[in-house]
């Protein structure tokens, strides 16, 4: 029985209808949004609001050996000029690192660059003035000189370690990590096929329609401090604003309105926003920071960029035996505060190999740093290359057996009815549907019928090619992802429910929206778990001071954890609805249930009272009710979960491309995606979910890639050279679910958010690869640009 | 970012622009689209003193047929060459081009002069004005003169517009016997091309003449190819002009191509171009 089948609670002998969950309701906040009534941090005004830019190094690693404010400070408007030092004073460094991440070290950093800046965009400098515009102009008078130092820009040089970009910490190496589960060699011995193929991931970002923004508004009487912050976890925040510029918790309030996307970018804290807040606190008034598109490439986090070597031993049947994984990856000089950059890569060894049986598996991994900027968690953080390298590579030990891809992946993935199982690399799954998965998808895209029309294109010289990608994916993080390692993160979620006098119904919770439509999903568990119908339903998040405490959105885990809490709260206040029923009717809770906005009989689904009403009397008329009998209809519950470190989900996806040999150029014709992620609460959202998800990947396949000079400087720092995907390249995504609900919680959902960003670049990387394999040419470089695929195909002859 | 603070003015005729343009010599620049202009301000890549805003001036814009040619008025918009019937009819390659420049928001701002007084080598319109043999009719406050297309562009958003002169309309003859095609290879719609073919020929019995291939993106300004426009010449359609594009073109690596990579990319639109002109 599914959370759907329960779902909504049933009083016995009730008729009711069957709730909202796994309907295509729309959200409340669209309309909103696309009437342009949004309320962003950059459309807030505040009486002596003050704007901060920043003067960031021009160098990627130098010296700053002289700042001088003094034309600055003078310039029309400006009402402070400072340094890292003045900053200082009021906010104390912090180090990126976590205990579970054995190892793991960083190097203490300052809001601003003291002496030294380490990445061509680090702040160096701070302009407070009036206006934005007055202060660009006044950050243009800074005089600033630097003493170049070396510049550690490729990864191997950064292992090498010829130059320590942290002398303190003795080499450039953040975290290195290896496991051994099995017997490898002797599955590699004894193996009939190795195979063994180096992949490159190019490095990129991810791009919000809103940049990163912060308002922040000191009180010095109160000795109060309100962020109005575009940030996904806002409780951390309040932790952490608190710690480093010595302000109560209690008296820290941060409140998130309407915020253009966030993607993991927002999750994270920032020296140019941390310095914002100490402005405030030094300036004693509101200062905003909000970054412009220029900023935002230089200074939001990058992710990606590994340089992989995988081997895969399998046997003449094709049996997979074995995975052997090495894993260098770059993070830029500071491991990112508080959730380390050591994760990505940590999950890149958790996640290889995830979605099949073999038992044997070897992972290694460096995390180095260098003088780029930093990269930390976007968006499916690991996934991407985990799932693109272990499918690049069984498909060319597919290949090399000559074996159709989709019929080596059903012999060697997880058995629908393994579980509980526990993987190669550890990683326990409570109940996945690999199979059931790639049967629906196989179907979906009438893979056959794919295969004969390609082979008879390929008569007539049209390269197309197919390419499938399975993969498991990390949702509902318990304590194990942060928690265990000293971060104050929370794992846990929590929402209340509150009734009003009218009857409408008051949600709030700890989960944050950033236009993924977590709201709209509250709504509806809540409307369907009270009884309620969702025009009655009123969504509050964002808020430190009045919503539960929280982890807040990343890591999908919003409607799994968030929507858990919400349900526990319903089923509570429907409870307590119904206990003050009963006392007004002066008849036995058990006749009597919740439906349609309406106390109605169970067994005759006759009307008894209007929630309206019993409201009235709960509020307005308690002296009519028992002497004895107080109403309780604001309820909070809370949830974590516990049972399972992740509660992992999986899926596969294909992708068909057709290559052009003469140019190089990909077109996507056609994308699918089949996942389970448990429950489906909307299956509208879902699918959208899955469909962004599915074009971020594609994007770092194909055409996003920041791409720095020998020296460290970011060559393409603006929305013409950096190549978002856009919609007129993106193919049709077609969209399958199986639901295998988690029993970890009632609600039985698992997280969506970045399923298609783990699965996309496998998929189109086989599709590409399948096209070029009559040509006898083989890409693994993302992003595959024309270029690339013109040099696997010797095309382009000349090297320039 | 924002912008630095700069003057503005929107005079009412040509010869108050160019008298502004004369007073304050390199300290002005002329915005119409401000396509191209408003994002180098925003960058502060550019930071004029003033702004004279031509776009109040009569008599810049307007599509007509003038004896045997086609003129187009400085302000007139991409997005009016692209829907004009009169272009359609009289000058298909400009029809064909528009919807590759940028985006329709960007179409509906942007002007021809603009495009063609900046002289972005990777733009359309002077790739086309060099396929088409067009003349440009420039004003100051010396008086007008005309100026052949292939005299006008020469190099990295370098052309022969003296201080204080304006681009007020293009001339350009009418081909009625010609067939064209314009090529180019973007990553994504209405990006930059990696390189972009204007082509022209007169078909006869399977054979091409006067052929004139214009690229953009073939080095830092438009280029007419006219070694490999000669071997094509009085032939059927060329499989191969790599050779003679070599010496044509000498095409900037960017950062997802090198110069190799974009003379292949030439040669294979040259390919395409001649074989759909003979089509």
């Amino acid at each position: 029985m599914t959370a759907r089948d329960e779902l909504p609670v049933k009083g016995s002998k009730t008729r009711t209808q069957a709730g909202y969950i796994g309907k295509a309701e729309p959200r409340a906040n669209a309309k909103r949004l696309l009437q342009g009534r949004g309320s962003f941090i950059d459309d807030l005004r505040f009486p002596r609001l003050a704007q901060v830019v920043f003067l960031r190094s021009p160098h990627a690693h130098a010296k700053i050996r002289k700042l001088d404010f003094s034309k600055a400070r003078t310039a029309p408007g400006v009402i402070a000029v400072v340094d890292g030092r003045a900053v200082a004073e009021y906010c104390t460094p912090w180090v990126g690192v976590l205990s579970h991440l054995k190892g793991l070290k960083s190097a203490p950093q300052f809001p601003i660059a003291i002496d030294r800046a380490c990445w061509q965009g680090e702040a160096v400098a701070a302009v407070v003035a009036e206006t934005r515009a007055q202060a660009e102009d006044a950050c243009e008078l800074i005089v600033a000189e630097y003493d170049p130092l070396p510049a550690v820009i490729d990864m191997h040089e950064a292992l090498a370690g010829r130059h320590v970009i942290h002398p303190d910490l003795g080499d450039n190496i953040c975290f290195n990590r290896e496991v051994d589960f099995g017997a490898v060699e002797a599955a590699f011995a004894k193996a009939d096929v190795v195979v063994e193929e180096s992949y490159s991931f190019g490095r990129h970002t991810g791009v919000c329609l809103e940049g990163r923004a912060i308002l922040a508004d000191y009180n010095a009487a109160e000795h109060t401090l309100t962020v109005h912050h575009a940030t996904q976890a806002p409780h951390m925040m309040q932790d952490i604003f608190s710690k480093h510029l010595n302000i109560p918790e209690a008296n820290v309030r941060v409140i998130c309105r309407d915020i253009g996307g966030a993607y993991g970018i927002k999750v994270h804290v920032y020296p140019d926003e941390m310095c914002t807040a100490a402005l405030s606190i030094m300036l004693r008034r509101p200062v905003k920071f909000v970054a412009d598109r220029m900023e935002s490439f230089l200074s939001d986090i990058h992710a990606r960029e590994h340089k992989v070597k995988v081997r895969l031993a399998a046997t003449k049947a094709g049996e997979i035996l074995a995975f052997d994984l090495d894993d260098l990856t770059a993070i830029g000089p500071y491991s990112v505060y508080p959730r380390t950059s050591g994760i990505e890569g940590n999950q890149v060894v958790n996640l290889t190999g995830g979605p099949y049986k073999h038992q044997n598996y070897r992972a290694k991994l460096n995390v180095v740093f260098t003088n780029k900027n930093v990269t930390c968690q976007y968006r499916a953080v690991g996934h991407p290359i985990a799932v693109a390298l272990t499918e690049g590579i069984v498909d060319l030990a597919a290949q090399k057996l000559g074996m159709d891809p989709a019929e080596f992946r059903r012999r060697n993935l997880v058995p629908d009815d393994a579980y509980p199982y526990t993987g190669a690399a550890g990683m326990k799954f409570e109940l996945l549907s690999h199979h059931q998965c790639l049967d629906k998808l196989l179907a979906l895209m009438d893979y056959k019928a794919l295969r004969a029309e390609q082979a008879e294109l390929r008569k007539k010289g049209v390269y197309r090619g197919i390419g499938l990608a399975a993969m498991i994916e990390v949702t509902n993080p318990s304590p194990a992802f942060y928690g265990v390692g000293g971060a104050r993160i929370s794992a846990q979620d929590g929402a209340t429910l509150r009734l009003e006098p009218t009857g409408m119904l008051t949600v709030l919770s700890s989960v944050t929206e950033q236009g993924q439509g977590t709201e709209g999903i509250f709504a509806q568990i809540a409307a369907t778990a009270v009884g309620v119908t969702m025009d009655k339903v009123k969504v509050i998040t964002g808020d430190t001071s009045t919503t539960p405490y929280g982890g807040g959105t990343w890591a999908s885990r919003g409607a799994g954890i968030g929507g858990e809490a919400v349900l526990q709260a319903g089923k509570a206040l429907r409870s307590n609805i119904l206990d003050i029923a009963a006392a007004i009717l002066s008849v036995d809770k058990a006749t009597l249930d919740v439906y349609n906005n309406e106390i109605i009989d169970a067994a005759s689904g006759a009307s008894r009272l209007p929630l309206a009403e019993l409201g009235r009397v709960a509020y307005f008329r308690p002296d009519t009710l028992p002497m004895k009998f107080q109403s309780e209809l604001m309820v909070t519950r809370h949830y974590t979960p516990r049972e399972y470190g992740f509660t992992f989900t999986n899926g596969i996806q294909a992708s068909l491309v057709e290559i052009h040999p003469d140019t190089g150029f990909v077109k996507l014709l056609k994308h699918w995606c089949v996942e389970d992620c448990g429950t489906v609460i909307n299956p509208m959202l879902v699918d959208e979910q899955i469909r962004g998800g599915v074009v971020q990947g594609i994007g770092g396949a194909l055409f996003e890639e920041c791409h720095y000079s020998e020296d460290g400087q970011l060559l393409n720092a603006s929305m013409a050279d950096y190549l978002v995907p856009m919609s007129g390249e993106m193919p049709d995504i077609v969209c399958g679910h199986v639901e295998s609900p988690t029993k970890s919680s009632e609600l039985g959902a698992k997280g969506v958010g970045e399923a298609g960003t783990a699965g996309a670049p496998g998929a189109v990387m086989n599709a590409i690869n399948d096209a070029l394999a009559p040509l006898n040419a083989r890409v693994n470089s993302m992003p595959f640009t024309p270029e690339r695929i013109l040099d696997a195909l010797g095309a382009a002859n000349a090297k320039g | 970012m924002k912008s630095p603070a700069f003057a503005y003015a929107k005079p009412r005729t040509l010869d108050e622009a160019c008298g502004l343009l004369e007073a304050h010599g390199e300290e002005s620049r002329i915005i119409a689209g401000g396509q191209s202009l408003v994002a180098m301000l925003n960058l502060r890549l550019a930071a004029p003193g003033l702004l004279v805003d031509i776009n109040a001036i009569e008599g810049l814009g307007g599509i007509s047929v003038q004896g045997d040619r086609l003129v187009i008025g400085a302000l007139v918009r991409h997005r009016e060459i692209e829907q004009s019937g009169m272009v359609a009819e009289n000058c298909p390659l400009l029809a064909q081009a528009a919807p590759h420049i940028a985006h329709v928001a960007i179409r509906n701002s942007g002007t021809i002069g603009g495009s063609i007084a900046l002289a972005d080598p990777a733009a359309e319109w002077p790739a086309c004005c060099l396929a088409l043999d067009a003349t440009f009719r420039l004003v100051s406050k010396k008086g007008e003169r005309r100026v052949a297309a292939r005299d006008f562009f020469k190099g990295l958003f370098a052309t022969a517009l003296r201080p204080a002169e304006l681009v007020a309309a293009i001339e350009i003859p009418l081909l009625p016997n010609h067939r064209s095609v314009f090529l180019e290879l973007a990553r994504r719609r209405g990006d930059y091309a990696i390189v972009g073919l204007a082509a022209l020929a007169r078909p006869e019995g399977g054979r091409l003449h006067d052929v004139r291939l214009a690229y953009l993106g073939g080095g830092d300004a438009p280029i007419l190819a006219r070694h490999a426009m000669q071997a094509a010449e009085g032939k059927p359609p060329a499989a191969d002009l790599s050779a003679e594009l070599a010496r044509d073109l000498s095409p900037l690596a960017d950062l997802e191509n090198r110069a190799a990579t974009k003379l292949h990319l030439a040669n294979v639109l040259a390919r395409r171009a001649l074989a759909a002109l003979a089509a």
